[in-house]
């Protein structure tokens, strides 16, 4: 990383003669700093989940690090109904986690995502670090080029996470059954995987490729008014995108968390009825 | 009832230039401007400083306060502690003329450069109509008083000198957005020359714009990034490309 050097940026040539790379007097390092405690803290959970191979399944609850299960080495009962297109592959001696065939999609969709750019542009590669403070990086070409260009593919993360959603909320439907699988029952993790699905969706809803694609991308709302309906609704859900982005991600953490507990027998899930 | 505020304010032009610090009073209810003033009546009769409405309209004395870019007219001086020091230089992104006084002649520049509002040929004055559906989407944006305390925030230009040849800026996104959302501007390749002549790309939504926008513009959210989705469309969206050649349209109704 090239470091910024006199003659460049807000050195440059002809601008005000200062030599602090900031003159914030206010706490703006803690906004990035917490991100990345947060996301490195996520992504180092969620690799060791993804390696883990276990623990995903307690009937009739399914991790979401896990769903769909799509390999013949899924546990038995967590095959959703989409059948296992992949067979049982081993590499160094260890057998492929049915997880890697699957996080890639919802991990597009959250790297893609208009608001974790921005924080992970600020937080990890500090483009800015926080609002008039000077980057490190003496080049800049943003997402111009690749790998940064994929950025533009966002609308197919959006897509493939949405049929994530419907996977995850036939899940929490699945919860309402008991161990032995028959209907009509509902425990705390029925209300885990329920919570989970919500955010979700309204993490998907409140995208900003989902504001465009159902009415944004229009010239004319007058002539389309069901649409600029939908579009009012999901703006008003975009203004809060930030939130649900956070709260979704701790939520499947959590969802996933609980139940890893109750497959690892650490704790029981309490039947309401 | 009076207080002393220490101010440190830039002197200097394009060549040289230091802080210098002062002591003023501030009375109740006044603005960083109204000391400058003070200052400048009292103790530095030549401090350069741009103003004119003082209400937060027109834009013009648009400042770094304690390195945010603020405009000093909307900065009220009881924001800050008894005893602070409150450091004051001119934006950063713009070469200085003197003291507070920047030379931001680069947004006119940009400015000339985005088309003006076409209207169909057969369009006779007094014809036009719109519905107050589609003038709201762009009602917010011409709430710009370029004051361009998004350009000076923006890390593209602030931080990168030599991106100022490619790239407009949020406030000429803004521009753009506004005029692609229009109902009547025939101009249909706005989508594409954001993102090939003023730099859309660049930007990595940071949202620093929104962030120091003194009229509360939602840039990022509703112009630059509903931008670099059409932009998607026309350029990056394969599907999108296939219904266009399909249906025989570009693809934005």
């Amino acid at each position: 990383m090239a470091i910024t050097t006199p003659g460049t940026g807000v050195f440059s040539e002809g601008r005000a003669k200062l030599s602090a790379k900031t003159f914030r007097t206010d706490k703006w390092w803690i906004q990035p700093f917490i991100t990345v405690v947060v996301l490195f803290s996520f992504i180092v959970y969620a690799t060791f989940r993804a390696f883990e191979n276990g623990k995903y399944f307690a009937a009739p609850l399914i991790s979401p690090f896990y769903s769909p299960c799509l390999s013949k080495a899924c546990a038995n009962g967590a095959v959703s109904f989409v059948g296992t297109p992949f067979g049982i592959y081993h590499v160094l001696g260890m057998t492929v986690s049915p997880s890697l065939f699957i996080l890639i999609f919802p991990l597009a969709f959250r790297m893609t995502c208009y608001y974790y750019r921005k924080a992970y542009y600020r937080s990890f590669w500090m483009s800015p670090p926080a609002c008039a403070v000077a980057e490190p990086h003496a080049k800049y070409t943003g997402e111009t080029r690749a790998p940064l260009i994929l950025q533009n593919g966002h609308r197919y993360a959006f897509y493939a996470g949405l049929v994530f959603n419907v996977f995850l909320t036939i899940d929490a439907i699945d919860a309402f059954k008991n161990e032995k699988g028959q209907w009509g029952h509902m425990s705390v993790g029925t209300l885990v995987l329920l919570a989970n699905a919500t955010f979700l969706w309204l993490y998907s809803a409140s995208c900003h490729t989902c504001r465009h694609t159902v009415g944004g991308r229009l010239r004319n709302f007058s002539q389309h008014p069901i649409r600029y309906k939908i579009w009012t609704w999901v703006s008003i859900l975009n203004h809060k995108h930030q939130n649900f982005a956070w709260i979704s991600l701790f939520g499947v953490a959590l969802c996933d968390l609980y139940v890893r507990q109750v497959s690892g027998h650490s704790i029981r899930n309490l039947y309401f009825f | 009832m009076a207080r002393k505020i220490n101010l440190r304010i830039w002197r200097g032009n394009s060549t040289d230039g230091a802080l210098q610090d002062v002591t003023v009073d501030a009375m109740e209810g006044e603005v960083i401007l109204d000391v400058i003033h003070r200052v400048q009546a009292e103790q530095m009769n030549d401090l350069a400083v741009r103003w004119n409405c003082k209400a937060g309209k027109c834009g013009s004395c648009s400042m770094e306060i304690n390195g945010k870019p603020r405009l000093a007219c909307m900065t009220r001086v009881s924001t800050f502690e008894d005893g602070e020091t409150v450091t004051i230089t001119p934006l950063r992104a713009f070469p200085v003329i003197k003291d507070l006084v920047t030379d931001v002649s680069f947004n006119y520049k940009k400015a000339m450069q985005i088309p003006a509002f076409q209207p169909p040929a057969d369009l006779k004055p007094g014809q036009a109509r719109m519905q107050q559906i589609d003038v709201e989407r762009s009602q917010e944006f011409r709430k710009c008083i370029e004051c361009f305390l998004c350009q000076d925030a923006c890390h593209v230009i602030r931080d990168h000198e030599e991106n100022k040849k490619s790239f407009a800026g949020p406030r000429f996104f803004i521009r753009i957005a506004e005029l692609d959302m229009h109902p009547l501007d025939v101009i249909r390749n706005r989508k594409q020359t954001a993102q090939e002549e003023h730099g859309l790309g660049m930007c990595n939504i940071t949202k620093c714009c929104t962030e120091v926008c003194p009229e509360h513009i939602k840039i990022t959210d509703n112009a630059i990034i509903p931008m670099k989705e059409r932009v998607v469309d026309v350029k990056y969206d394969p599907l999108r490309w296939l219904g266009s050649v399909i249906r025989k349209r570009d693809g934005i109704l």
